[in-house]
């Protein structure tokens, strides 16, 4: 975690950004014809080095904000910088650095997987054609598709897909990587392989940009990360700060739920709720041993007594004030 | 890769500017090995068969190739005299309709069928470069143009020498030239009949970048070809019959004139170059300016 020093020289070497942040904007706005306000005056800035989670309930604005990162949209108003430099004016400088999933991968279902990448890659007017076959084999690899090359892309199944998209992504050693939903589509076992290979690239110094709906996902590969709801961002930083944001419940097991929760009052914690047999509850700022020892004084017999941790997920769930529903 | 590695491939990553044509190179190759590009040949080549296989069994009893004199395609009655006369029987049979037909499906799939299948953002993302992918596309939509031209003139030679007798040729003002000549003016024939479809094809581009559904692309461009070519029939239009794209299409017909009478063919050519230039520089304006949201 952290910004690795490792890629402080790259960026000063390639006279990029000053910041050191690798994605920037500034008020940027998104209205589509029709009126609809897609994006609303985002300030976003991702930290060179990072993995940066970026969440937000579908409909939220975060396809069309990579879509403007990637200059497929043209901004109402604000500003975007990639690796430095203005997008959409400078993307012919900017996109060969960048590998990108968007929106899931489209493929030529009538060729080879092997063939959708030496067409991508024919695309990039950077990509040298003397070590393009050597380069697809090495993506293909990297994502575990060698044995289903020559296959035609239209029998693959969505997992498969997923995987060519990104190995499409990773024909050239890139700076950025933009995944919108990478693990879409896999199975748990594939979902591991490609957390484990999100970890390598970064370990690699490349910062990856990666939008998910699944918020452990985020929690466990993610350094920072930024939330989006309605079109505006709600909050952006390192993902221990946000979790941390949110302080943890206390949770006492017990089957005196209704003793407990008085006493727990008249210790001062707020919020206290009780669910079976279990009362959670706000500590209050004291020792907690205390506490247990007024309960069991009490007459409460205890069979659990912690804090447990707030997750990403609650400060989730606070910060939008809704869970993971499609926002009208 | 390490770190290291990375940034020496940053370092020795020197871009030759031929590689900007490694994507029309893919392009003309993935168009090309497409079934449905083939399909479209094949059709093609089999319209000279059709052709060639009527008027032998038409004229297998010694007749002539029936109907009152001027009806059927161009030159159709001096097919059994000499098989040569077969390409230009077949460029007129299939210039009205078949060929354009073709390349309407191949232009107006050209980006909207990209956008279609998502395969577009991924592109630009490469990033291909609009301007450059539109030209691109293009380029690839006028090969066709010239080689479905080319496949619908080889396939009637070929049937023509199988069928019928070869040799001199009377032309069209009845001068003799000899099949070498007859036979280098069928290719210059066959290439203008490619020039002709330019206009066409530029209108297709143009269409594609309209709309992300590539069959509303096609139809479109196929629908606005069917109605060009029947307002083009109707005489209380003639005013503005020169402005239409196929109106000079048969005039190709004037090179087996001796002298070639050049004033259609000319204007033929002039008037694809600005259909090519108008409806060019609107696909590019569109195309430049255009959110992909597919």
């Amino acid at each position: 975690m952290g910004e690795p020093s490792a890629t402080e020289p790259d960026q000063e070497g390639a006279a990029h950004s000053g910041d050191g942040s690798v994605i920037a904007t500034r008020a940027l706005t998104k209205r589509f014809r029709g009126g609809q306000l897609a994006v609303d005056g985002l300030d976003l800035t991702v930290p060179a080095g990072s993995v940066f989670g970026f969440l937000g309930p579908n409909g939220s604005g975060k396809t069309t904000t990579i879509r403007m990162l990637m200059g497929l949209i043209e901004p109402t108003s604000g500003t975007a910088r990639v690796l430095g430099q203005p997008m959409p004016r400078a993307a012919r400088g900017v996109l060969p650095q960048v590998g990108a999933l968007i929106e899931g991968p489209a493929l030529y279902g009538f060729l080879s997987g092997r063939d959708n990448l030496v067409r991508y890659d024919s695309a990039d007017p950077t990509a040298d054609p003397r070590t393009r076959r050597a380069r697809v084999a090495a993506a293909l690899e990297r994502v575990g598709l060698t044995a289903a090359a020559g296959k035609k892309a239209r029998a693959y199944s969505l997992g498969m897909k997923q995987r060519l998209g990104l190995a499409a992504a990773l024909l050239q050693p890139r700076r950025l990587l933009v995944l919108d939903e990478p693990t879409n589509g896999l199975d748990p076992q594939g979902m591991r392989e490609i957390r484990q290979l999100i970890r390598e690239l970064a370990a690699d110094g490349t910062t990856v940009f990666l939008s998910s709906h699944l918020l452990d996902e985020i929690e466990q590969v993610c350094t920072h990360a930024a939330v989006m709801a309605q079109g505006r961002l709600i909050t952006q930083g390192a993902v221990a700060e946000l979790a941390a944001g949110r302080r943890g419940r206390l949770v006492v097991t017990t089957p005196d739920t209704g003793d407990a929760a008085r006493v727990l009052k008249e210790q001062g914690a707020g919020d206290v709720v009780i669910t079976e047999d279990r009362v959670t509850a706000e500590p209050p700022d004291r020792e907690l041993a205390d506490l247990n020892a007024a309960l069991v004084t009490a007459g409460v017999r205890v069979r659990g007594f912690g804090v447990e941790r707030a997750s990403l997920e609650d400060a989730f769930v606070a910060l939008t004030g809704e869970g993971f529903d499609v926002a009208g | 890769m390490s770190q290291a590695e990375a940034m020496q491939a940053e370092v020795t990553r020197t871009v030759s500017p031929l590689w900007t044509f490694g994507l029309l190179r893919s392009e003309l190759v993935t168009t090309f090995r497409r079934w449905r590009t083939l399909a479209l040949l094949a059709v093609l080549a089999g319209v000279p068969i059709l052709v060639g296989i009527a008027v032998r069994i038409e004229t297998s009893d010694g007749s002539s190739v029936g109907g009152p004199p001027g009806a059927g395609p161009a030159f159709i009655a001096q097919i059994t005299n000499n098989g040569l006369f077969l390409v230009f029987t077949a460029l007129a049979a299939t210039l009205p309709f078949f060929l354009p037909m073709a390349i309407g499906v191949i232009a107006g799939d050209a980006i909207a069928g990209e956008a279609n299948a998502g395969t577009l953002r991924y592109l630009l993302v490469a990033p291909a470069g609009r301007s450059r992918l539109l030209l691109t596309k293009y380029a690839t939509v006028m090969a066709f143009c010239l080689v479905a031209t080319l496949v619908v003139a080889v396939s009637a030679l070929t049937v023509g020498a199988l069928l019928f007798p070869l040799g001199d040729l009377t032309t069209i003002s009845g001068t003799r030239i000899s099949f070498a000549e007859g036979l280098g003016r069928a290719l210059l024939i066959a290439l203008i009949v490619a020039a002709s479809l330019v206009g066409v094809a530029a209108l297709g581009v143009f269409v594609s970048t309209l709309t992300n559904s590539g069959i509303a692309a096609m139809a479109t461009t196929v629908g606005l070809l069917i109605t060009v070519q029947i307002l083009d029939q109707i005489p209380q239009l003639h005013a503005i019959h020169p402005y239409f794209f196929s109106h000079y299409w048969l005039s190709f017909a004037d090179l087996m004139r001796e002298p070639v009478y050049w004033d259609d063919l000319l204007k033929n050519l002039g008037l694809q170059a600005v259909y090519a230039g108008v409806f060019g520089s609107a696909a590019w304006a569109r195309f430049t300016a255009k959110d992909v949201t597919a």
